[in-house]
């Protein structure tokens, strides 16, 4: 069994997913790079005597540095060496995305082309030789029909062919005698100075990189002189033929392309898409494109927690039940602590985490239906001219949608975006959009403080609160810190289709796992080191033992002497003013975490003091806070500093720990300032 | 004159790209490069623009279409 890596690329809508399902089948994990586009899938297929591994790079236009994505795709060309690279071109549109192959041949990696769905392309009056094109061009192609899983026969011979009989010249655009001969006098520099380089890529592939002043290349070749070299060459090129060498370069890229093209791509009629206009006339209408927009946002959001009502009640049900069984089953007497901790600390902890996973995947769902089917291109287009008054771009709303779910994916999917201001500018606000942890606040509070005619206000109120919030510091980052001039904004509007179940799938699970893994990580670390911190130490027996003493007294004194208590109660002098009393102090440090533990710190900080059967944790909040509370700590936990695992991964987003520190103090300044003004000003009317 | 002064359902072609290399090769990459033609399928004014460039649909940044200088072509194309 031979092993081999056959790389995946593309462009962007240009059906590259599909063809990797149909070579994968269902066996596929996702890899290093989870986020909206940024992540690198692998999935393995045997064939002969092969264990094919296939990776699905990120699709993209071209390899140069311009984009995390093109990066990533690049950088794993250059580190990783697949055997074989198989580049989707979209039948419909040719001579694009050959532009990306001309590229892939100038790295020198061995290439198949693929033709997808040429046969939709030639129904609409593109007629291809493919034959005579894979000779011009010299790489071998293939046709296929992804989503009917035509062609994958004749994709795994001509891999095999390739890597039987590796080809020993790979063609290139030719950049023109002048560009040229600057290459060839750059390249035996860079070979003798960058052995280790230039062992890993062609030399010429360096060379013109150097004169494209790529920026990653850039880094990698410091050397004085041979820089000074290339400035040189870029300054005679410039004088010579009045642009710049990398655009002269692209005008030859797409002159080899369409003397390819010439006589094997014909058009006999002009591609329209008739079903995809139609759609746009309606949707990106001026005036209807918004208010279909807000409807559909409605939809989502009612489906979301309609639907999600029921598995959320039968996933209550069940930790119920573990927690109970844990309780009845346990051996009289042995561990009482172990117990304790099992039943309240980790099941009680996690389940009110998991509860919410309903929630999480139907929101998922809902967002890759709409990535999927391609409406969220235009609703980036339809918000684009109101995301631009706050300071960013349209494409900016599709992060900040995925935060209503979980900040993690939602910081992760701000890849998308080229602009780093823009991009520092959505992090930085993504945890004002309440996510589902919040929501567990919500739904805890709301029911208990408001009555039912007033609960879906509430919630439209607080969810609206954190939106204007989040405008407002947006616009405050993008007029101090991050003031600066937009780079423009260019974005593909792929035609409405038909996604796969399955794909949609996959993708809501690559998202919801993250979520899964901080349920099952994090806050389950946290929710044993708050069970310990409420444990622990222990007042001394004399203390308790007294006779006079009721159980509930004695649990109270025991959780004033712990750790968490001594906390809590320390904080009560600077969160009274909020309104807030010690055993909401203890449970917003446990918030810190992830803002769901609020709701289990409560249950714990409850079922600790006295016989939470008797009484429900909502009965009992009611009985000891007022509204006016209960809406305090509502807009604390939604402003407030976003839960740990958030915060790291701004720090690994941004690379900086003071983005991650202003997100940190900065959340919680605002967050301290605005609840203190709302309660004081509120204690004075009611 | 700029892209951003033609109006829906004109077809245009592209003269020259007023900016810095970054969009020029980001365009280029995407297809749209000087003599390319297409047409303005939305303006909305002051928003964003939407162009199909050979069947292919895509949205401008108002920032981007003021840097496009265009020549507009017969409106028979329209």
């Amino acid at each position: 069994m031979k092993k081999i890596n056959v790389a995946l690329a593309g462009n962007p809508n240009s059906g590259k997913s599909t063809i990797f399902n149909m070579l994968t089948g269902g066996r596929q994990k996702v890899g290093n790079y989870p986020g909206v586009t940024v992540e690198i899938k692998e999935g393995k297929a045997r064939r002969d005597d092969y264990e094919i591994n296939f990776i699905d790079l990120p699709g993209t236009y071209s390899l140069t540095a311009y984009t995390l994505e093109e990066r990533v795709a690049r950088d794993f060309i250059i580190n990783k060496h697949p055997d074989v690279v198989v580049d989707i071109i979209d039948a419909s549109n040719v001579e694009r995305s050959l532009y990306l192959a001309t590229q892939l041949m100038e790295m020198q990696v061995p290439l198949v082309l693929v033709f997808n769905m040429s046969d939709i392309a030639q129904r609409r009056g593109l007629l291809f030789d493919l034959e005579q094109l894979s000779k011009l061009l010299e790489v071998p192609i293939v046709s296929t029909t992804g989503n009917k899983g035509l062609g994958k026969q004749q994709l795994f011979e001509a891999i095999k062919k390739i890597v039987e009989e590796p080809p020993q010249h790979i063609r290139q655009a030719n950049f023109g005698t002048e560009i040229e001969q600057y290459i060839e006098q750059l390249k035996p520099k860079i070979e003798q100075k960058y052995p280790e380089l230039t062992a890993k890529c062609p030399s010429r592939w360096l060379a013109a990189k150097m004169l494209e002043q790529d920026e990653e290349i850039l880094k990698k070749i410091t050397d004085p002189q041979i820089n000074q070299q290339a400035q040189t060459a870029i300054q005679k090129i410039k004088g010579l033929l009045g642009e710049m060498p990398e655009m002269i370069m692209a005008d030859h890229r797409y002159g080899f392309i369409s003397g390819a093209c010439q006589e094997t791509v014909k058009t006999t009629a002009e591609l329209r898409h008739e079903f995809s206009d139609t759609i746009d006339a309606v949707v990106t209408n001026r005036y209807l494109g918004l208010p279909i927009f807000i409807g559909l946002m409605y939809l989502v959001f009612e489906l979301v927690f309609r639907l999600g009502e029921y598995p959320m009640d039968w996933l209550e049900g069940f930790f119920g039940f573990l927690g109970a069984g844990v309780e009845n089953l346990w051996p009289e007497g042995s561990m009482p602590w172990l117990k304790s901790l099992v039943s309240e600390g980790i099941i009680g902890g996690v389940g009110e985490v998991i509860v919410f996973l309903p929630n999480i995947l139907l929101l998922f769902l809902a967002i890759a239906m709409l990535e999927g089917t391609g409406y969220m291109a235009r609703a980036a287009f339809v918000m684009d001219k109101l995301m631009h008054k706050i300071g960013l771009h349209g494409k900016s709303f599709i992060p900040m949608l995925i935060g209503f779910g979980c900040s993690i994916p939602a910081i992760m999917g701000t890849r998308i975006l080229e602009d780093r201001r823009n991009r520092l500018t959505t992090i930085m606000v993504i945890p004002l959009m309440s996510c589902f942890a919040k929501f567990t606040v919500y739904a805890l509070l709301i029911p208990a403080f408001f009555p039912v005619q007033w609960r879906g206000t509430m919630f439209w109120v607080i969810y609206l609160i954190g939106i204007l919030l989040g405008i407002l510091s947006a616009r405050i980052l993008r007029s101090t810190v991050l003031k600066g001039e937009d780079i423009p904004f260019v974005m593909e509007l792929p035609p409405y289709r038909m996604p796969t179940a399955k794909a949609m799938l996959m993708q809501m699970w690559t998202r919801a796992w993250l979520y899964i893994k901080k349920a099952g990580t994090i806050i389950l670390a946290i929710s044993i080191l708050l069970w310990v911190g409420m444990n622990f130490p222990r007042p001394d027996i004399e203390h308790t033992s007294s006779p006079q003493l009721t159980q509930q007294q004695i649990k109270q004194l025991e959780l004033e002497h712990s750790v968490v208590g001594r906390i809590g109660g320390a904080m009560e002098p600077a969160i009274k003013p909020l309104g807030f009393d010690r055993n909401i102090g203890i449970a917003m440090i446990g918030a810190l975490a992830a803002k769901e533990v609020f709701v289990s710190q409560m249950a714990i900080v409850y079922a600790v003091e006295e016989d939470a059967k008797e009484m429900s944790l909502r009965e009992q909040l009611r009985r000891d806070y007022s509204p006016l509370v209960g809406f305090a700590i509502m807009l604390f936990c939604l402003i407030s500093a976003p839960c740990i695992a958030t915060i790291a991964v701004t720090k690994h987003e941004t690379n900086s720990w003071r983005w991650a520190g202003l997100q940190f103090f900065g959340l919680t300044a605002m967050a301290y300032v605005i609840t203190l003004l709302f309660y004081q000003i509120g204690s004075l009317f009611i | 004159m700029p892209l951003t002064q033609i109006k829906e359902g004109r077809t245009v072609r592209l003269v020259s790209i007023e900016s810095g290399y970054g969009l020029k090769n980001r365009l280029a990459s995407m297809g749209v490069r000087p003599q390319t033609e297409f047409t303005v399928i939305n303006n909305h004014h002051p928003g964003p623009f939407m162009i199909t460039v050979k069947g292919c649909k895509m949205m401008l940044g108002r920032g981007v279409a003021d840097k496009l200088m265009v020549l507009q072509l017969n409106s028979e194309n329209q």
